[in-house]
């Protein structure tokens, strides 16, 4: 075999580049997990005043130091994932007694770290999908409000449908309104020319403010009290129902989220219509030749990716809220862009990505109320873990890990170029 | 920094299931021209890397005056006085000449600029080696040539003794060629020792002094160039002896298949490209387009198989208007297409082997039913085809982007061909290819003629067109200046691509 410009490409088995593909985001997880701890030293008051007195006293702001971060991911760790001691106590308990009021307790937290998983995972297939078509949406905050809206609608109004009938046409108008509201931004640009980042941007702000018409309005809830304006409940025929008893809010949407997940990558790499899409986002220049039609693929990617970012909104208000209140998304629409990239824009990556992000929002309530830190701390992580996979190189280094030929491109450059 | 001799030693270099280089000796001295030719993944490349820091050598020694030395790195390669000048050219457009010279180096003045100084030193560099380039110059205002004589300038700027150049005819034009060679005798005229990589063999008789043949990692041999000629290089380069001229039986059919009239297209800065230009192809026929490039080559092909709007004019095909038609249509007609740009154009680099050879036909049974794939007929088809058409790749799923030129560009016949076309056009379809790929191709391209497609075969390169075309239209400016019959002496045909002379056909 004459291979001589890459000869990285040999064949190596499947597992093993797996696991190569996992390595970075694992290590910029970790590195931005230590880099964080700096912010969360500088967060709290206590560690600060010892700091104060850093000369008389080394050691003991050493050691506070090392107790708040401790400390803070402690209290992340059991706020997203449980604390395994409580957890092997419960289970033993209901082993011995059968009583499941305590063991659902125990498991609270990693049901809600999925909880908040399943928005993420739509809308980060939403994202992940229009990249593939070389697009990028960045509207999925306004199409998981229309997606939101829509459904909320349906599932109050429509009245007398069994659930086997209303929960799937609740689901199904919501994504529709999504398809049509993101459609409208590849249809311009198909037949305009204008530039999807414009049209999703500004179609964000017509969705906010029609959402906030909307329930001041006509989906106003009637004798509503509260400051946030809400929307009448949503039929129970309509619901997306809970798994577990109450209190758990784990709901059958995050299993939706994953078939459709699975559906997303069969799509892309499965079918004719897949197989386009890739086509025109790897090189619409080949795949105009090829004959296939740019403008129709443009909508048509634009359409599903509004789809799955409206399964968000949709899922939340039948899964979880079972109503429509403004600001009931914390931005899950702007996060899926970033969560999309850390899945390296296929469904399997951003199903992690999602589990991952869902577990550091759901831990970070508990970090604030246990540790005192900040909830916007999760925001650095996220913002570290995100810099880090868009700049491999730097873990590259820093863990030596061996790269795909990315140094010697940097060597390439030749007389001190 | 003085150079008089530089060896490299039983260099061995493997990479994962490749011995790139196997006991490789290699040597050269002041004063002389020492050309590496070999085909595509021959090792050229992996040595020359070797040589200047950019790879490390698994065995084997590097010795400069006889002394051993360690190249780690190009800035180490550069500290001994070896300078390379890549074939893509590592300069900075938005840059004037002088700025891409000072460019990573000390000022005299840090932290403040010194470019007068660098100004001066190279306008002196530029008259002793004749390479006259206005150092105030913006780079991409430059012509390829002259980005070349900076890129060259660049490397003695920083006294190189020791000039390794990758293909460096590759991108430039035979007159660019012609004042290349003339700078390249003064260097070593004034004792600079040159490296010159190339796999043209006319190029490295009339540059060389003495030549290395590398062949699957391994010296074939090393020979002086006036004991030698393009025939044994040729063999030494392939194992084989190589095919150059084709028996074609005389067209039988008056079969009109392609005939444009009158056709008139913009090239994308909207000035006229294509003038009024009729032509007509006929099957089992092969006519060829020769020009100098840049005389509407590009914009014919692209308006023939529908990427460029027709202002007017008609193209048809066996009959049927297309013009203005749906590459989807035009590609149902028969047309298949073999375009300039291979990368950009021809293959989607980071899609698989499988992948890039089922675009056109992707949608149609049997590869598909319904909207979705039959992976099982879709490994069959691709398999067959890269057996049948030599497409080298370790497998069916190994992403065009890692395969070397010659066998991306198997890689797209295979495709185009596979359809059966009544008509073939095919756009410089050997450029950059070596010598075994390029038989191939022409080898394939002659057989097509026989099943009685027509091909419309446009090429720079004038060797190529006299060797495969029935008749040769000559394109100047956008128009066909003449249509001439493939024994025309070459000559004559020169002047008319420069736009002296009409011959009516």
């Amino acid at each position: 075999m004459k291979m001589e410009e890459q000869p990285q490409t040999r064949s190596m088995p499947g597992w093993q580049r797996a696991l190569n593909a996992l390595a970075l985001p694992v290590l910029a997880l970790f590195s931005a997990l230590l880099l964080s701890a700096i912010f969360i030293l500088g967060s709290d008051p206590v560690v600060l005043t010892a700091y104060a007195k850093f000369l008389s006293d080394p050691g003991a702001a050493l050691g506070i130091s090392w107790k708040t971060i401790v400390d803070a991911y402690h209290a992340l760790f059991i706020g997203a994932l449980g604390d395994p001691a409580v957890v092997s106590k419960e289970l033993s308990e209901y082993f011995a007694t059968g009583d499941t009021k305590d063991l659902t307790l125990a498991f609270y937290p990693i049901t809600e770290s999925l909880v908040t998983a399943t928005p993420y995972i739509f809308a980060g297939l939403a994202v992940a999908l229009g990249f593939k078509c070389g697009l990028f949406n960045i509207g999925a905050e306004g199409q998981i409000y229309v997606g939101a809206a829509t459904a909320a609608f349906v599932g109050y109004s429509v009245e007398g449908l069994p659930w086997v009938i209303h929960m799937p046409l609740t689901f199904l108008a919501g994504t529709l309104a999504g398809a049509v509201w993101a459609g409208l931004a590849g249809f311009l640009k198909a037949v305009r020319g204008a530039h999807e980042v414009i049209n999703t941007m500004m179609l964000n702000y017509v969705a906010f403010n029609l959402v906030h018409f909307l329930l001041n309005g006509p989906m106003k809830r009637g004798g509503a009290t509260g400051h946030i304006p809400i929307s009448r409940n949503i039929l129970e025929s309509a619901y997306f129902p809970a798994v577990f008893p109450e209190p758990l809010r784990f709901h059958f949407g995050f299993f939706v989220a994953l078939l459709v997940a699975v559906g997303v990558w069969w799509f892309l790499w499965k079918t004719t219509l897949g197989f386009e899409i890739r086509t025109v986002g790897a090189n619409p220049r080949a795949g105009r030749y090829a004959g296939i039609n740019i403008s129709r693929n443009f909508i048509l990617a634009m359409a599903l990716s509004g789809a799955l970012a409206a399964m968000a909104g949709a899922g939340e208000v039948m899964g979880l809220n079972h109503n429509l209140a403004e600001g009931f998304s914390p931005g899950y629409g702007f996060d899926s862009i970033a969560l999309a990239m850390l899945g390296g824009g296929h469904p399997l990556g951003v199903v992690l990505a999602a589990l991952l992000f869902g577990t550091l929002r759901a831990g970070a309530t508990k970090m604030q109320s246990l540790a005192g830190i900040p909830i916007d701390i999760i925001s650095i992580v996220q913002a570290f873990v995100i810099m880090f996979v868009a700049a491999p190189k730097i873990i590259r280094w820093v863990y030596r890990l061996k790269g795909e030929g990315g140094f010697e491109t940097v060597l390439m450059r030749g007389w001190g170029g | 920094m003085n150079i008089q001799h530089v060896q490299l030693r039983n260099i061995t270099k493997r990479f994962p299931g490749v011995l790139a280089n196997d006991r490789v000796n290699f040597d050269v001295r002041a004063g002389e021209i020492h050309a590496l030719l070999g085909e595509n993944g021959a090792g050229k490349t992996t040595l020359m890397k070797i040589l200047y820091g950019l790879y490390q050598a698994d065995e084997g020694e590097i010795l400069i005056n006889d002394a051993p030395v360690r190249i780690k790195s190009p800035s180490d390669a550069m500290r001994q006085g070896i300078g390379m000048v890549h074939q893509h050219f590592q300069l900075v457009p938005p840059f004037t000449v002088t700025e891409n010279i000072a460019l990573g180096l000390r000022s005299a003045r840090e932290p403040m600029l010194d470019l007068d100084a660098v100004g001066k030193r190279l306008r002196e560099l530029a008259s002793r080696y004749g390479l006259h380039v206005d150092p105030h110059a913006l780079v991409w205002q430059l012509a390829v040539g002259q980005q070349q004589r900076v890129e060259i300038l660049k490397a003695l700027y920083r006294d190189a003794a020791l000039l390794i150049l990758d293909e460096p005819t590759a991108v430039l034009t035979p007159q660019e060629v012609k004042e290349l060679f003339v700078t390249l005798r003064r260097l070593t005229e004034t004792g600079h020792a040159l490296i010159f990589i190339s796999h043209k063999l006319h190029e490295v008789m009339q540059i060389s002094d003495r030549v290395t043949v590398l062949r699957d990692g391994r010296v074939v041999g090393t020979v002086a160039t006036k004991h030698t000629n393009t025939k044994e290089l040729a063999r030494m380069m392939v194992g084989r002896d190589v095919v150059t001229s084709w028996d074609k039986p005389p067209v039988k059919t008056d079969d009109q298949i392609l005939r444009i009239e009158k056709l008139s297209a913009l090239d994308d800065k909207g000035l006229p490209a294509v003038k009024n230009l009729s032509l007509d192809v006929r099957a089992g026929e092969i006519v060829g387009i020769a020009g100098v490039s840049g005389n509407g080559q590009r914009e014919l092909a692209e308006t023939l198989v529908g990427l460029r709007r027709a202002e007017s004019g008609v193209v048809s095909v066996a009959g049927r208007d297309l013009t203005n038609h749906d590459p989807a249509d035009i590609i149902a007609a028969g047309v298949a297409f073999i375009p300039e740009e291979r990368m950009t154009m021809g293959v989607i680099r980071d899609f698989t082997v499988q992948e890039n050879l089922i675009l056109e036909t992707h949608a149609q049974p049997p590869l598909a039913r319904k909207a979705l794939f039959d992976f099982d007929k879709i490994a069959a088809h691709a398999s067959q085809l890269v057996r049948e058409y030599d497409v080298r790749t370790p497998t069916l799923d190994t992403p065009v982007k890692s395969l070397s030129g010659g066998n991306i560009q198997k890689l797209i016949l295979a495709r185009e061909l596979s359809r059966a076309p009544r008509l073939l056009i095919a756009a410089q379809p050997t450029r950059g290819v070596d010598i075994g790929a390029t038989e191939y191709i022409h080898k394939r391209l002659i057989e097509q003629r026989a099943q009685g497609t027509a091909i419309l075969l446009i090429s720079e390169d004038l060797d190529e067109v006299l060797a495969l075309a029935d008749r040769i239209a000559v394109m100047y400016e956008g128009e066909i200046v003449g249509v001439v019959p493939p024994n025309t002496p070459v000559d004559q045909l020169g002047l008319m691509m420069a736009g002296a002379k009409r011959v009516s056909s």
